[in-house]
């Protein structure tokens, strides 16, 4: 035995063979590919056909993208540029795009008006979206309001001006009253604010929008993007709080408040959003007494808050419902009352749950915007219809036209969704 | 020894109304009720004001009148001549028309597009992430535009179809795909009863059709259970499927009107129009609302548990075997309850009919009639009227199946 160590036989291997290179099938690439795409008979044939389906399609737009004239003012010009061969003709966007942007009556010299209240949505919308910052930017978002209204419609400054007073008042009010009692505070601020508008309406003089610093512009002149913009935000900042207290309504002990609430709620919800907005065109007028002129933007705006509220108190209620009753009962147990309970117990984890399916009712509230295109308001799509492809220039042109909005749309939505989906990362506590 | 005692009774006071907890939620309701017959009140009177200024009044009458316009794309006999209420018939039967054809093929689209996302097949899943995420965030007032005018500025003329040396031969013969819409052979009888009549009775031999294969497939059953062998029951059950069809068909002498290029020298004549607007409307509303089905019955299927699969591969069920057999029947119970407010959504979404001219309830009685009449209250309270009843009878029915697929609890 002793002489193996000197004289090793033959047989026995001397150090341990390095490990050979995986087949060439097995790593990388080809690996992946197969098994990814190329797993099957089945899964073979469907990744064929599917590469013939991103073929063809890239095969058809990638020259008419690629090829597409920027720079023409009328669609038989781009044909003569294009002489024949299969391109685009991205001009209609260039030559129309304040008209696609901002409507074809917003005065031109006033572009700059809600260019600059755009870039302070961003601003004002920025705290709220993202917590990390500095909660003083809330001030800014609480301002916004007025000052949008200002540079979008003009005028004199007095009108919004008085509204932030009413407001002001309102939440001064609130603040000395409510400490006691939640009720008293409530109706305090509602009559103060009512009572500094009534005295300050009275007090602008007539006649101030001819010569203030912005010239007013009537609603009826927005148009175009922006229009969609406008009834986005406002509706979708409207109807959050209006939802809320409709959820809270539904689940209310006191039968009146609770069946109104019901009622309200699943007859909106029954109904389409074109009705409603035929509410709006038609027939809200005349609830209105007979001498007030109520503008269509506004009737809009009133008839879209009401609509997504419905869906948003659905989504709150099934945020409350999730709430295990024990949150409840703690609440009752420290002594809190009705308003604090919810103020500091329910609301916080109710709203948290149910953040996914208000983003999901903003979104869908956002592209339903553009039905107001079928009550002859010229938003995006409106425009689109309307006056582009009706003008002798840009007659029969509409996969340029549709596709842009398409795009602005989808790049909003798709934004916003994955806004949500971030957030809901953001906030999941539970560790799993 | 001490006796309880009533907390002395206090005397009523008017900050008990607010303050106590006994009185308070009256009080709120008694203050909501003032508040609301306020409001009715004030809006009730404004409507009277505004409508005796106008010197209109609330009247229903106007739907005796003859209409006055034209409907190309009908189920029911109308003409112009007939009335206003004929016409919003009309546009009810074209609204639940379209909304029964886009819920099918949604729900095909949605399915298969949900399936595949989970396929294995990257190439796969990744195209349908795509289709659902375009079509989910883009409007679908714009797919509906843009799906009308790929086939009114893609599709020839019907023009090109006519004459003896036609431009375009119609597909088949059989087929012809034009701007205004597709032409199909339509099939009529020339015998039986006539009218609706031939119909209703080749419906109710197809539903007899249907409990002889359920009593076939149940006895098959019962053998298999008693002696493990189960009979072919194909073939019979094809028998039972079409011969009785043949044999009705054949006596009540079908035949088939074929759209012709030779009738007529403006247009096609013969066959059934299935107009350009409705198929853009019936088109979008399935591959838009198919995008969120699909999303509903990934989220049904991610919800069962991964065990689920594994047993049933145990068992030695193939791929689509543990699919149908094992997830899909219990993926349905979460998928079913949004699938029910997606077809409403599709109820709901199909009033867009009006801005491609599809002559729904909203495009008849909420815009032509409204507009030739000026009744926009009337109008518009009976076309709301219309889809609340719609809405609350398609949540109904869907509710009773839900409560039939959902889990036995004893």
């Amino acid at each position: 035995m002793a002489d193996q160590t000197t004289n090793p036989i033959a047989f026995v291997a001397e150090g341990t063979i390095p490990p050979s290179p995986p087949p060439a099938n097995e790593v990388g690439v080809v690996k992946w590919m197969r098994e990814n795409l190329f797993s099957g008979v089945g899964n073979t044939i469907l990744t064929v056909i599917s590469l013939i389906l991103i073929y063809l399609v890239l095969k058809n737009t990638l020259p008419w993208i690629l090829n597409g004239v920027w720079n023409a003012n009328s669609l038989a010009e781009c044909r003569e540029i294009l002489a024949g061969k299969t391109g685009a003709c991205f001009a209609v966007l260039t030559e129309r795009w304040p008209q696609l942007i901002y409507g074809f009556k917003y005065p031109t010299d006033a572009y700059w008006r809600p260019n600059l209240a755009f870039v302070l949505m961003l601003v004002a919308i920025a705290p709220v979206l993202f917590f990390d910052l500095p909660r003083k930017l809330l001030i800014i978002t609480a301002l916004y309001p007025f000052v949008a209204f200002w540079l979008i419609w003009g005028g004199t400054i007095l009108v919004p001006l008085v509204a932030l007073i009413g407001c002001v008042a309102a939440g001064f009010v609130f603040q000395k009253l409510g400490k006691n009692s939640f009720a008293a505070g409530f109706f305090g601020a509602i009559i103060a604010a009512l009572v500094v508008w009534n005295l300050g309406g009275a007090l602008i003089p007539e006649g101030a929008s001819e010569n203030a610093v912005l010239s007013p512009v009537p609603s009826r002149d927005l148009g175009g993007f922006m229009l969609n913009m406008m009834l986005g935000v406002t509706c979708v900042s409207l109807s959050v709080p209006l939802g809320i207290a409709l959820a809270l309504g539904r689940q209310s002990d006191m039968p009146l408040i609770k069946w109104v609430c019901v009622i309200f709620i699943e007859f909106i919800r029954g109904v389409p959003l074109i009705t409603l907005l035929f509410v709006a065109s038609v027939m809200l007028s005349y609830f209105f007494p007979p001498d007030s002129t109520v503008d269509l933007f506004l009737r809009v705006v009133i008839m879209i808050t009401m609509f997504s509220a419905a869906y948003i108190a659905e989504v709150i209620r099934g945020g409350l419902a999730a709430l295990p009753r024990g949150q409840y009962e703690a609440a009752d147990s420290l002594g809190l009352d009705y308003p604090q309970a919810m103020r500091l117990i329910i609301l916080p984890q109710a709203l948290k749950i149910s953040i996914p399916g208000i983003v999901n009712v903003a979104v869908g509230l956002f592209k339903d915007t553009t039905l107001v295109s079928v009550i002859s308001m010229f938003d995006l799509v409106g425009m689109i219809r309307g006056p582009i492809l009706a003008s002798t220039e840009w007659q029969g042109i509409y996969w340029e036209l549709f596709g842009f909005a398409a795009l602005l749309f989808f790049v909003v939505c798709y934004g916003i969704s994955q806004y949500s989906q971030w957030l809901e990362r953001r906030l999941a506590t539970d560790h799993r | 020894m001490s006796t309880m005692t009533d907390p002395p009774k206090a005397d009523f006071r008017l900050s008990m109304l607010i303050n106590d907890t006994r009185y308070r939620s009256l009080t709120f309701q008694v203050i909501a009720a003032i508040v609301i017959a306020l409001s009715i009140w004030y809006l009730g009177n404004n409507l009277i004001q505004n409508l005796r200024a106008a010197g209109l009044n609330i009247s229903y009458s106007f739907l005796g009148d003859p209409s006055g316009y034209d409907i190309n794309q009908r189920l029911i006999e109308y003409d112009s001549q007939a009335s206003h209420g004929r016409a919003a018939v009309v546009g009810i039967l074209n609204t639940l028309l379209v909304a029964f054809l886009a819920c099918i093929t949604a729900t095909l689209f949605g399915v298969i597009a949900g399936v595949l996302r989970l396929s294995n097949n990257w190439l796969i899943s990744k195209l349908m992430a795509f289709y659902v995420e375009i079509f989910r965030n883009i409007p679908v007032l714009i797919w509906i535009l843009i799906i009308f005018f790929i086939i009114t500025a893609s599709m020839p003329a019907p023009r090109a179809y006519l004459g003896e040396d036609a431009e375009r031969g119609m597909t088949l013969g059989l087929f012809a795909f034009t701007n205004r819409g597709i032409y199909v052979p339509f099939p009529y009888f020339t015998g039986g009863f006539g009218g609706i009549a031939n119909w209703l009775l080749v419906i109710a031999v197809l539903v007899a059709s249907y409990f002889s294969t359920r009593v076939v497939n149940k006895n098959a059953q019962l053998k298999q259970e008693k002696t493990g062998i189960r009979p072919n029951t194909l073939l019979l059950n094809a028998a039972i499927w079409l011969v009785p069809l043949i044999v009705v068909l054949f006596l009540l002498g079908l035949s088939w009107d074929l759209p012709d290029p030779l009738a007529n020298r403006f247009n096609l004549r013969g066959g059934l129009q299935i107009g350009a607007p409705l198929i853009a409307l019936w088109f979008a509303l399935s591959i838009y609302t198919g995008a969120f089905i699909a999303e509903n019955v990934r989220a049904g299927i991610q919800a069962i548990s991964k065990g689920q699969t594994e047993a049933a591969a145990a068992l030695g069920l193939r791929q689509g075997r543990i699919m149908n057999l094992v997830i899909l029947p219990q993926a349905l119970r979460v998928i079913i309850p949004p699938l029910i407010s997606q077809y409403l959504n599709i109820t709901k979404n199909s009033s867009l009919a009006i801005a491609v001219g599809y002559a729904d309830i909203t495009a008849t009685l909420g815009g032509i009639t409204l507009n030739q009449t000026g009744r926009a209250i009337e109008c518009v309270l009976l076309l709301m009227l219309f889809y609340l009843t719609a809405s609350l009878l398609i949540s109904m029915v869907m509710n009773i199946y839900n409560a039939s697929v959902k889990l036995k609890e004893r």
